[in-house]
């Protein structure tokens, strides 16, 4: 019998663990976590956006673990940040402060402090690269020196601004009154891992599930709302990747630690995507008179995750306006589909046995087919059983 | 009675159980939740959201009857988890390993001996008591979601105890096939108040949920909900004066391994003999069959 064997079912599973770690352990090959953390930087960036927890290393432990999966790999710390202890919040993280490392706007040719294109492959033609089969080992004087240390941080001698201070491509737009100016919201967020989501949602509610909201599912929505089925026309204002710093108000400060004028601390920092795109759209003034404006769209994701944020983005301006017409304006639809551990978890459950609900359906159909007149033969059955 | 204790321990998992909490949360966590299951059991049949965690089972895969089963238990509970029936199916297994491999407490398959009782989509057939506790998994909590795609939506349809979807998909049914064609998860009305899913435990499980002397927690990990049905309280199955509920039925099959009719029977075909029954309930027909 099939895998609810009344018994042995208990040995099967064993046998099925061993042949999985057979499978990464047969070709003699050990992957090691730092090559993992060395090498696969972007997906360590994927897994850790969508898992919500920023750890590089347990990131680099769940890819090797999950044989490259991203979905077991987020799934896996997931898990784990299920038994930690929560002791702090951050104060408010200011992407200002951001030590720039990349840098773009496509709304404007020139910004102040210059377009830097940093890391990407977006410059890259996409031609395999033979040569990477015989790559040995870099030497040292092949690693270009990284922006991260050796760059000044404060405004240097020829009047550069320094990375941490580059304004936002959007004040521009704020000062001529085409973007709208608003008073900082400081009320606290409503943690989504700690509440459950209620609808109608709140915008830090939404932010929060899609910067932990799978890469692919984003993108396809964000995607979808740009091609036609949904009712915004972007424009990236900026795209900024870089280090943010996190600092927390903390108990009396033990001698030697860093400690700032507002007595909070720093206690790290954490590489980001954000990105700003302006939407224009219709207002209509008090007078009756419409007037065209711009509206933001904001996207957050932890690490470099550029096609997510933007993505991400589209939809924050999507479910600002809700609209019946399209599924990607629709905020049950958005933020209940895109988790990965959540989709994949219920996808997956198809394959459990279902032998219960499968034979009390059974037992339906075939009842209604005692009865039925022969012209209702063929009607079909109603949703299935979940 | 049959007992698997648990099994010497390696090493290796000796050092795993001891990187994680005793039940595999922080306390934090389990008050959190049992919090939410008090809720629940003062507004009976009421899907109390809660903040559901992220498991190493999968969402979908019985998560939150797992968190429901980890928040409560003690150092002398005794679990007992099935699924579909059987206490050695794929996930049962899995589920078992993992709530011994954090907390070390007694598994057991006798629902008899039990303390706490997990299961997916089955009641065991043996009448629970005051001292159990019935865990069961929810995949989809919402008895009106085929109606009404939106949560916002469902959530006001309860407020106002409009349950006409609930009785519209029922009624369709009779017109389209000449009764009440669904399977599982029939809904239910619970103290009279709210209509709620029973999770998909077949038809013949729902009468078990009424006046039950154990209480029922129902858990949606992915959907991250909890109710409840406190022990004693009304539960009816949702029907018709002229279209009575009817429950399915097995009165005219016997188990080819304990010889009983008329309780729930899986339907065994191996391609070769004739068609064979077997009692779904795996435990309950151990122990009729004196093994």
């Amino acid at each position: 019998m099939a895998y609810v064997a009344v018994k042995g079912g208990k040995q099967a599973i064993d046998a099925s663990q061993e042949f999985l770690l057979s499978k990464r352990l047969k070709s003699g090959v050990l992957l090691d976590v730092q090559q993992v953390r060395a090498g696969l930087r972007v997906l360590i960036d994927q897994v850790m956006a969508e898992a919500s927890m920023y750890d590089e290393q347990l990131a680099a432990l769940a890819i090797k673990q999950a044989e490259g999966s991203p979905e077991e790999a987020v799934f896996l710390l997931r898990a784990y940040r299920s038994t930690l202890q929560r002791k702090y919040e951050s104060e408010v993280v200011d992407t200002g402060k951001m030590r720039v490392e990349r840098r773009i706007s496509a709304a404007f040719k020139d910004i102040p402090g210059g377009q830097i294109l940093g890391a990407s492959p977006d410059y890259t033609h996409r031609l395999l690269d033979f040569d990477l089969f015989n790559e040995k080992q870099a030497e040292p004087s092949q690693a270009r020196s990284l922006p991260d240390d050796s760059m000044p941080l404060k405004e240097d001698q020829s009047g550069h601004l320094g990375f941490d201070q580059l304004p936002k491509v959007v004040e521009y737009l704020r000062d001529q009154g085409l973007l709208a100016r608003f008073e900082n919201n400081d009320t606290a967020p409503s943690d989504v891992t700690k509440k459950n989501l209620e609808f109608p949602s709140n915008r830090s509610q939404r932010l929060q599930i899609m910067a932990r909201g799978q890469t692919g599912a984003v993108t396809s929505l964000g995607y979808a709302s740009l091609r036609g089925y949904g009712a915004v026309h972007p424009t990236v204002a900026e795209l900024r990747v870089g280090d943010v710093p996190v600092y927390v108000a903390g108990p009396p400060p033990m001698d030697g630690d860093a400690i700032d004028e507002q007595g909070s601390y720093y206690i790290g920092e954490f590489r980001a995507t954000e990105v700003e795109s302006l939407v224009p759209v219709n207002k209509i003034e008090a007078d009756g008179k419409q007037s065209l404006s711009f509206e933001l769209g904001y996207g957050l994701s932890y690490g470099q995750n550029e096609t997510k944020t933007i993505a991400m983005s589209l939809l924050d301006q999507c479910l600002e306006h809700p609209n019946e017409k399209f599924a990607t304006h629709d905020e049950e639809f958005v933020l209940l589909h895109i988790d990965s551990v959540e989709s994949s978890g219920f996808i997956s459950h198809l394959k459990l046995p279902h032998y219960v609900t499968f034979q009390s359906k059974l037992v339906a159909v075939r009842a209604s087919r005692q009865q039925e007149s022969p012209s209702n033969a063929q009607k079909k059955t109603g949703p299935g059983a979940p | 009675m049959i007992k698997s204790s648990s099994s010497p321990k390696s090493h290796s998992s000796q050092l795993q159980s001891r990187q994680y909490n005793f039940a595999y949360f922080d306390e934090g966590s389990k008050k959190e939740i049992r919090r939410a299951i008090l809720k629940a059991i003062a507004i009976p049949g009421y899907q109390v959201p809660f903040a559901s965690r992220e498991m190493p089972i999968a969402r979908g895969w019985g998560t939150g009857g797992l968190q429901i089963t980890l928040s409560l238990l003690g150092k002398a509970d005794i679990v007992k988890v099935i699924d579909q029936g059987a206490d050695d199916s794929v996930n049962a297994v899995s589920i078992k390993a993992l709530i011994n491999k954090t907390s070390l407490v007694q598994i057991t398959e006798s629902t008899a001996e039990a303390s706490l009782i997990q299961s997916r989509h089955r009641i065991p057939e043996l009448p629970l008591r005051e001292d159990q506790i019935m865990i069961l998994q929810v995949p989809t909590p919402e008895p009106l979601r085929w109606y009404e795609a939106s949560e916002f939506k469902t959530k006001r349809l309860h407020a106002e105890s409009d349950y006409t979807g609930a009785w519209l998909m029922l009624f369709e049914d009779i017109m389209k096939y000449g009764k009440v064609a669904g399977g599982a998860d029939h809904p239910v009305l619970v103290k009279g108040r709210y209509v709620m899913a029973p999770s998909p435990i077949p038809k013949y499980d729902n009468p078990k949920m009424n006046q039950s002397s154990a209480l029922i927690l129902l858990g949606a990990g992915r959907e991250k909900k909890i109710y409840a049905v406190p022990p004693y309280t009304k539960v009816k199955s949702l029907d018709f004066d002229d279209y009575p509920f009817e429950p399915e039925n097995f009165d005219d099959k016997n188990c080819c391994k304990c010889g009983r009719s008329s309780v729930f029977m899986d339907e065994l075909n191996d391609g070769i003999g004739p068609v064979r029954w077997q009692c779904n309930d795996t435990g309950s027909c151990r122990e009729a069959q004196g093994v």
